[in-house]
């Protein structure tokens, strides 16, 4: 069920793409409206979550050290996984959120007769979200040729790179094909290691069928349906200067379904675990400075009228036996 | 609490269904109910004890520990108070507000796994919530249920789950079983970290009431004798007199350390376990003889006499009431700076929440080792010292007259204690006084120590005897570890900086690899000093022949 619920949920919303895209109306509602107010949703969500995060302070510094600290001057500090200044900080955050380091360091334990743990480099997981994540990026960067005119010159080159094997017309993008085979790896991982498996939630396979939604149907519009590109041009050039038009009947259904699964990632990120992207730069085990006995952190909410129990109480409670053991008292 | 032997125990670690072997549960998690056991529960906190924390440690936050009660985990009725939901849900709402940590930990996961064989709980039990993912799911699902509105909308569909009454028996069950080593927080994305999530866990199972007695009743006696063991001023004094007499006979030496004295440069705090129980008063005798040897001025505090802060494992108010006692008594006796013995979780709390919680300590100075002149930048506003630090400066300096071959008896390895190495990033630093002390040291594998070093399995307040079983499995890698360097180095001393695993390595050593024993780095200094005017030394600090010396 945690599986089908959501692939079911996609199947529907790709059903209800392909109907509005042919009901009168229905495109001008899928093709302006809803790509408009998606992308509020999403704006204006993301910046929400964003600010609701900020709206709690982070009340003790609280970094996870991996590697040596800044100590004695003879010691070497791992100035990045261990940062003591601002720009350790900045190059762990570049390594994290660009190449994923803290994944990089996974490990397979298995254990054997004996008993006997044994910990085996595991890299593969690493390796499938940078493809995922990448790809992903790539993709979204090569679509800023519907919206933006002239085409700037980085996403013509990106698209050269990525079409540097020509093969085929339409040239067919490497990414394409790399970003479905990173989808299905981080789906069939989930469904066939045991302990992934049993803490998948709907909520984990929902955005992956969704991606993968729009991806095929991506790739349907481009390589088989061949979707009138000039229509659709027309269509996203509008969106981006307010000035959006349908050429009537021209564009093909498939690319409502995949304008409705995109629509629907947008609204559903900011509601959902996508936020990681935000959240990933916001996390205080990360971010942080391990700098707690040089600088002094400042919590808000510290409360002054927690006190130790005075010296002056444990004296009074303890003094006769102070004295009998010649341990100096105030009060004699 | 009996144990079966540890033979049989390793065959169900292996071989027994769980979910490290690949045995999958047939009901989903949340279908799963947490069910209590002899030898799988830490006893509840005595009314006593709660009583005298609601009266006296906190009478100014009514509620902080519930009502006062006796209690059953066993029992269906747990005699929570009249809307106790709602009581974790309001707790919840204010820590929301309160940590930024808890809410992007909530709201961020996004259950890829890669925490999922790190924590050394599932390594040892298989039991799936014991996956750091799980464990923080068993707070995240009552989050989302009543803090999101897809969990408003959806419930059960978006993961939700209302607070119920079998959902708080599993936040008792497993943030009990947890020992908030971050070692899942090394390897999560976003970092992640389980020690916070069970933290406020706790925080909130007090709020109604639900807590283990090893972790408030220590509490208690930290709050009013000043240490946990409880140990008045006169009986901590005794004691370490007592390891005074036993260095003299070792050695010859008579020190003579001070006791809250006034005008001292130093004061020196460490866990009260150092000056109580085996083998931590070797580690203390090795201070003793450090301190003697350098004629380091410097005093004890019979009232900040508890390096060790059990409110860390309770909840952050507690923490900073007990902390405090450190720079109230370093301010009474006009010291310029403090030292910190070895101690894990301690230094957590001293080098990441001590300064914010209870600062600034404008009243000392930045510490300055007064034999070598070294200014310790790194403490530059704590003004707290950690000892190895202290020691790998003298040694640099080549101010400490030491013999490695007293330590030739010894096969030494090194476990890097969780907070320490995840908290602090303390990692060379003993290491470097170890190779100085001894000359036989060897490393455990990579993935083992440093940052991804294993935790000791009883940590947080979890070193209790009648969860014993879940101890040995909870520090079976810790063990299997070391079993690998004993086959292959034939190492024989476990050495630490942390006074609760010197205890709880003890137990696990002598369960898992009874041949090796545990010993604080302390020790191992204090067996290497050659002291001024001593006499030929026959054995080391525990009266064991050295090496050449048997028989």
């Amino acid at each position: 069920m945690r599986i089908l619920n959501p692939f079911i949920a996609v199947l529907a919303l790709i059903a209800v793409g392909l109907v509005a895209a042919q009901v009168p109306g229905g495109q001008a509602l899928m093709g302006i409206v809803l790509p408009y107010l998606a992308f509020a949703l999403f704006l204006g969500g993301f910046a929400y979550r964003v600010m609701q995060w900020a709206k709690s302070p982070v009340p003790f510094r609280i970094p996870t050290t991996c590697g040596q600290a800044n100590s004695l001057p003879w010691i070497k500090q791992n100035k990045i996984d261990c940062p003591s200044t601002k720009l350790g900080v900045i190059a762990r955050m570049i390594l994290e959120v660009f190449l994923f380091r803290s994944l990089f360091r996974n490990t397979k334990a298995e254990m054997h007769e004996g008993p006997k743990l044994v910990y085996g480099s595991s890299k593969f997981l690493w390796l499938f979200a940078l493809l995922f994540h990448y790809c992903f990026l790539v993709i979204v960067l090569r679509h800023m040729r519907l919206f933006i005119d002239p085409v700037p010159g980085f996403v013509a080159a990106l698209e050269f790179g990525d079409g540097f094997l020509q093969i085929g017309a339409p040239v067919f993008y490497q990414t394409d094909a790399i970003f479905l085979g990173a989808i299905a790896f981080l789906f069939l991982r989930r469904v066939m290691l045991s302990n992934i498996r049993y803490i998948s939630l709907p909520a984990d396979y929902f955005p992956l069928f969704l991606i993968f939604g729009i991806a095929v149907t991506g790739i349907l519009m481009r390589y088989v349906f061949r979707a009138d590109v000039v229509a659709i041009k027309q269509l996203t050039h509008g969106l981006t200067t307010f000035a959006p038009a349908i050429a009537a009947g021209q564009i093909s259904p498939i690319f409502f379904i995949h304008v409705f699964l995109v629509c629907a990632l947008l609204i559903y990120f900011p509601f959902s675990k996508l936020m990681h992207m935000a959240g990933v730069f916001m996390s205080p085990t990360r971010n942080m400075i391990n700098n707690s006995r040089m600088v002094r952190h400042i919590n808000p909410w510290n409360d002054p009228n927690i006190k130790p129990h005075s010296y002056a109480g444990y004296e009074d409670e303890f003094r006769e036996f102070m004295k009998e053991g010649g341990i100096p008292v105030e009060k004699e | 609490m009996a144990i079966i032997k540890a033979d049989k125990l390793g065959v169900s670690v292996a071989k027994g269904p769980s979910l490290m072997t690949g045995a999958v549960p047939k009901n989903d998690w949340w279908d799963v109910p947490a069910t209590f056991k002899p030898g799988n529960y830490a006893y509840p906190a005595k009314k006593e004890i709660i009583e005298y924390h609601t009266q006296k440690t906190f009478p100014s936050h009514p509620g902080l520990f519930g009502q006062p009660r006796d209690w059953d985990p066993e029992s269906d009725d747990w005699n929570l108070p009249e809307g106790w939901e709602k009581i974790i849900l309001n707790g919840l709402k204010e820590r929301l507000d309160k940590f930024r940590s808890l809410k992007i930990f909530m709201d961020c996961c996004v259950r890829c796994g890669a925490c999922a064989d790190k924590c050394h709980f599932f390594l040892g039990t298989g039991d799936p919530k014991n996956m750091p993912v799980l464990r923080a799911e068993l707070l995240r699902s009552v989050y989302r249920n009543d803090f999101t509105l897809g969990g408003k909308i959806l419930g059960k569909m978006a993961g939700g789950r209302p607070m119920t009454f079998g959902v708080l028996k599993e936040w008792f069950m497993y943030y009990y079983q947890c020992t908030e080593c971050r070692r899942c927080s090394v390897f999560c994305p976003y970092g992640i970290d389980t020690a916070e999530i069970t933290m406020l866990g706790r925080e909130l199972l007090h709020l109604v009431g639900v807590n283990i007695n090893w972790i408030m009743e220590p509490a208690a006696n930290s709050n009013r004798t000043g240490n946990h063991m409880g140990l008045q001023p006169h009986t901590f004094k005794d004691n370490i007199v007592y390891l005074c007499d036993d260095i003299e006979e070792i050695t010859g030496i008579r020190v003579e350390p001070t006791f809250n004295r006034k005008g001292a440069e130093v004061l020196f705090i460490t866990p009260s376990a150092d000056v109580f129980a085996e083998p931590g008063i070797y580690t203390a005798m090795g201070y003793l003889l450090l301190f003697h040897h350098i004629g380091l001025d410097y005093t004890w505090s019979t009232y900040a006499s508890e390096g060790g802060n059990f409110g860390l494992f309770t909840n952050n108010e507690m923490m900073k009431k007990l902390n405090g006692k450190m720079y109230a008594e370093a301010k009474r006796l006009g010291v310029k700076w403090i030292l910190g013995g070895e101690c894990g979780h301690m230094w957590r709390v001293l080098h990441q929440y001590m300064d914010t919680m209870n600062g600034p300590a404008d009243f000392l100075q930045v510490p300055t080792s007064p034999i070598t002149g070294t200014r310790f930048d790194n403490a530059a506003s704590t003004k707290m010292v950690h000892i190895s630090e202290f020691t790998a400066d003298l040694i640099k300096h080549g101010k400490l007259k030491l013999d490695p071959k007293r330590n030739d008896h010894r096969i030494a390895t090194y476990h890097d204690s969780c907070n320490p190495a995840r908290a602090m990033g303390l990692l060379e630093e003993p290491r470097y006084v170890l190779k100085n002390v001894c000359n036989n040291f060897h490393e455990m594998p990579e993935n083992t120590i440093r940052e991804s070093t294993f935790c000791c399995g009883s940590g947080t307040g979890l070193n209790t005897d009648e969860i014993m079983e879940l101890r040995m499995r909870a520090g079976l890698p810790r063990a299997n570890a070391v079993k690998y360097v004993r086959e292959k180095h034939e190492v024989n001393m476990l050495s630490c900086v942390c006074a609760i695993d010197r205890a709880t390595l003890t137990s696990l050593n002598n369960y898992w690899n009874p041949d090796v024993e545990v010993c604080g780095v302390s020790e191992l200094v204090g067996n290497a000093l050659v002291m001024e005017g001593e006499k030929e030394r026959e054995t080391g600090l525990r009266f064991e022949p050295l090496a050449g010396m048997e028989g």
